[in-house]
């Protein structure tokens, strides 16, 4: 009967747009779902930050570089943020990572496609962010505190990196032909991916149901993949790059564009492990982690010795 | 041995002289310079911040939110603390 007044009073607190915090009472599901999306969350950001590193040292210039850097250190900001938000549910950082490297956990399957030329960099920063974006706006009014506060910090910062990324597009796509073509290339390749973001549809997806009713999700899979069509569309137009995809209409009455069928089948074969580049991603984390070992062993036994002197003192 | 990742800090950020220290998160570090460091690095890239306190997360103790009705419970009983709880004669100005 107890447990049965707590979750009534947890319900009525979110029902209140209350936000639960840290010590708060919580159903262990709600823990659950939030350390499976938010781990989950900050495990992408990470990753994410491989395709993207693969073209620093290629950069067409000083300019684009010092931007490029400047983009993959916040995602790497934007991976701690998350941790720190996961870590107050209980679960340790050394925990989440070994969940990653087992598999247990995962990471948003968008990063498992390569980046082919410098114009999947402009593709990546206007769509892939852009279709962050969509998501982590939302998120903002998640109910869970930590998280909460996580995703505004992270949407001041990420306002940058869909418009370097369209800058980018904007400029091939009024550059040589050659150049233009590899900006319509970028965007055949990385739209239907970027769709796929947002998770299967809501009929199918099998974590929307208690969180809408818990508001960790405040919108649902269709409903922001929709958001993100009806803006981007236009923004191709004004570069004169066209979408691939020929059911793309307005729709009137829907006051929405339609658009046609996602290929679920590769969706799933990527969330599965076996995008063109899953083992990769994988196995770079992992050689990282282990090199890095090292430093953090001295750290703590620099850390250590210090804190001894001090009491020796 | 297990990798521990290092200690867990929280970070608390003054933006400006003259306001108060807002808690922004937390961070893994060894000591305390380099959770300085750290917070410098990943929490003022956009000069949020003119001066930083990083506290080992083991030292804060937190007030318990069931007990939260019961412990805030003096402040609520004394309304005569609050300004509108008193009775002005008409017409008195500055007051
Ligand atoms: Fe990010
Ligand atoms: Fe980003």
């Amino acid at each position: 009967m107890e447990e049965l007044d707590k979750l009534q009073q947890f319900q009525q607190k979110i029902d209140a747009e209350k936000k639960i915090e840290p010590k708060d009472w919580m159903p262990e599901d709600y823990r659950k779902h939030l350390i499976r999306q938010i781990s989950q969350h900050a495990h992408s950001e990470v990753i994410g930050m491989q395709p993207e590193g693969n073209w620093i040292t290629r950069a067409p210039s000083l300019r684009s570089k010092i931007i490029l850097l400047a983009k993959i250190q916040d995602e790497a900001g934007h991976g701690l943020y998350l941790y720190s938000a996961a870590e107050t549910l209980g679960i340790s950082r050394e925990e989440m990572i070994n969940q990653l490297h087992t598999g247990k956990a995962k990471y948003s399957s968008i990063f498992n496609y390569p980046s082919l030329t410098w114009a999947d960099i402009g593709a990546i920063g206007w769509l892939v962010d852009g279709a962050a974006i969509v998501n982590q706006v939302s998120l903002q009014r998640t109910s869970y505190g930590p998280y909460s506060r996580a995703m505004i910090k992270i949407c001041m910062e990420e306002s940058f990196h869909q418009r370097q990324g369209y800058e980018i597009m904007a400029k091939m796509a009024q550059g040589t032909p050659e150049q233009k073509e590899m900006a319509q290339d970028a965007l055949n390749r990385w739209w239907w991916p970027s769709l796929m973001m947002f998770g299967p549809h809501d009929n199918e997806s099998a974590h929307t149901g208690n969180a809408m009713k818990w508001k960790i999700k405040r919108e649902t899979n269709d409903e922001l993949r929709q958001k993100f069509i009806d803006k981007t569309v236009q923004q191709a137009e004004v570069i004169g790059l066209t979408i691939p995809d020929p059911d793309l209409k307005w729709n009137e009455e829907r006051g929405h564009y339609d658009f046609g069928e996602i290929d679920w089948e590769e969706f799933w074969r990527v969330v599965n492990g076996n995008g063109p580049c899953n083992k990769k991603r994988l196995n770079h984390h992992k050689k990282v982690h282990e090199e890095g070992r090292w430093v953090r062993e001295a750290a703590a036994a620099y850390a250590k010795k210090q804190k001894n002197k001090q009491i020796a003192a | 041995m297990t990798d521990t990742q290092l200690p867990l800090w929280e970070v608390f950020i003054q933006s400006k002289t003259g306001l108060p220290y807002k808690h922004v998160g937390s961070l893994h570090a060894a000591d305390a310079e380099m959770a300085l460091e750290n917070a410098r690095d990943v929490y003022t890239r956009r000069s949020e911040g003119s001066s930083i306190w990083v506290v080992p997360s083991e030292c804060i103790t937190a007030s318990n939110p069931e007990d939260a009705e019961e412990f805030f419970e003096p402040s609520n009983a004394k309304i005569y603390r609050h300004p509108t709880f008193y009775v002005m004669p008409e017409g008195a100005k500055n007051i």
